[in-house]
């Protein structure tokens, strides 16, 4: 194996890992927020069953690249760019506890890599429409209205029974729910980067083409998600469990339940919606179900701000990144570097204001927004 | 470019259905358990429970934490036939 495929594989067991904690929090922030689970029960739990979600498939491994760029044009550099411009998107939104869409951010990367590498014709815009403009606007609306209806009425049926007996029985449904969302999100998203490496190998000749990925694929990457997953966000974790809405054990059970019948159900269809975006809308669909004013609307719009940006941005990352290491073996080199160093940078900054499973969810109460402002 | 409009109703359907079901189910369920507490605290000289007695607040609580396993198990199929 030359040096780029090397290269290839290890930059997509680092992307593994950065989508692994940086959707922790999809699954297990309201759990955390809630006190159903203790932060760090929380995230290993979570990074159990995303190890056992990704030995449960392969069928979505194949259908990464898909639909978004000529698959024909795609060569080991162009997926070393997109990797590279994916990982530090991510890295820029976890710094910023923004939950942005992994995937997006891979498709992103993979766009603006192809666009150096073969021009724009290799991009088919369609599938970029279909594929990630349109999920994006309504994955979130879609769980948000389920979740809201869910919370809604879990109130009004809640008001008859006794308020211990029903915390503490929501908090147990609670771990049930979010285990469920774990166990989804491993099956999808550690088969992305499985899919990613399998290609490369196709590309260059070790596999042959149409094969499945070969067990040490399907193991580093389930092993890497559930490192980074078992890691923690907690920037994001905090932002999601405490900064959108003060989110009580009948909302946090009602938002992972509305996420985990979403994304089950557009899995089982086809229709491929963001997890992350479905999980957010889901939390701000319980916190609008119990009072409207006390979510916090404005950390919506930074969110559909970074949503928006998220594809753009790794694409301009992914392209530099190819047009690059496209010069030959010292232009990977000098990827590889100047990818760690940044990586150490927003590591370093994130130094500055830790957020730590100790303090995750100390955070002053949302306050609610006056309805004159 | 085709959206496919159909299955996106679909899966808003589909999935507006099952959370609406499972989580109406589990609120019943802690409802009935409520008032199974509350009837032994009123048997212990508290307060006389109101609503279900003890007896029909645990059937209440358990054929509703049956049909919301059935819902979760037949997610967790879903899942691993996928």
């Amino acid at each position: 194996m030359s040096v780029i495929v090397i290269a290839v594989i290890l930059t997509a067991l680092m992307f593994d890992f950065t989508n692994g904690f940086h959707d922790t929090a999809n699954a297990m922030a309201t759990s955390i927020a809630t006190g159903a689970l203790k932060p760090k029960v929380a995230v290993i739990l979570a990074g159990i069953l995303n190890l056992v979600g990704a030995f449960l498939s392969v069928a979505v491994a194949k259908t990464i690249s898909s639909g978004l760029v000529d698959e024909a044009k795609i060569t080991p550099v162009v997926i070393f760019g997109g990797l590279v411009g994916a990982i530090l998107w991510n890295l820029l939104t976890w710094l910023l506890g923004l939950p942005s869409s992994s995937s997006h951010a891979l498709f992103g990367g993979l766009i603006g890599a192809t666009w150096v590498a073969a021009g724009s014709s290799a991009i088919k815009f369609a599938g970029v429409v279909s594929k990630v403009l349109l999920p994006l606007v309504l994955s979130p609306i879609v769980a948000g209205i389920v979740a809201l209806a869910a919370t809604y009425l879990a109130y009004r049926i809640a008001t008859r029974g006794e308020e211990g007996t029903i915390t503490r029985g929501f908090r147990l449904s609670q771990i049930v729910s979010a285990s469920m969302v774990a166990l989804a999100h491993g099956t999808n998203d550690a088969q992305k980067t499985m899919g990613v490496i399998t290609l490369t190998l196709i590309t260059v000749g070790v596999l042959p083409t149409d094969a499945g990925p070969p067990l040490w694929v399907i193991a580093s990457c389930g092993v890497a998600i559930a490192l980074g997953t078992s890691l923690g966000g907690w920037r994001i974790i905090q932002t999601l469990g405490k900064r959108i809405s003060d989110i009580q054990s009948p909302q946090g059970f009602a938002a992972e339940t509305s996420s985990a019948a979403v994304i089950l159900v557009s899995a089982h269809l086809g229709f491929a919606l963001s997890t992350t975006q479905v999980c957010t809308g889901s939390i701000f669909g319980a916190g609008a179900g119990r009072r409207l004013a006390g979510v916090q609307w404005g950390v919506a719009g930074r969110m559909a701000l970074a949503w928006l940006l998220t594809l753009p941005a790794a694409a301009i990352v992914g392209a530099l990144a190819a047009w690059v290491a496209g010069t030959g073996t010292a232009g990977t080199v000098v990827v590889a570097v100047v990818a760690i160093a940044l990586a150490g940078g927003i590591y370093i900054a994130s130094r500055r204001q830790p957020v730590t499973a100790d303090n995750v969810n100390d955070v002053p109460a949302a306050q609610p927004v006056p309805v004159s402002a | 470019m085709s959206i496919a409009w159909g299955s996106l109703l679909v899966v808003f359907i589909v999935s507006f259905g099952a959370a609406v079901a499972v989580v109406v189910l589990v609120t019943c369920a802690l409802v009935g358990l409520s008032a199974r507490e509350r009837a032994t605290t009123a048997a212990a000289g508290g307060t006389a429970g109101g609503g279900l007695s003890a007896g029909a607040g645990t059937a209440v609580a358990g054929v509703c934490l049956a049909a919301a396993a059935a819902i979760v198990l037949y997610g967790l199929y879903v899942i691993v036939a996928a």
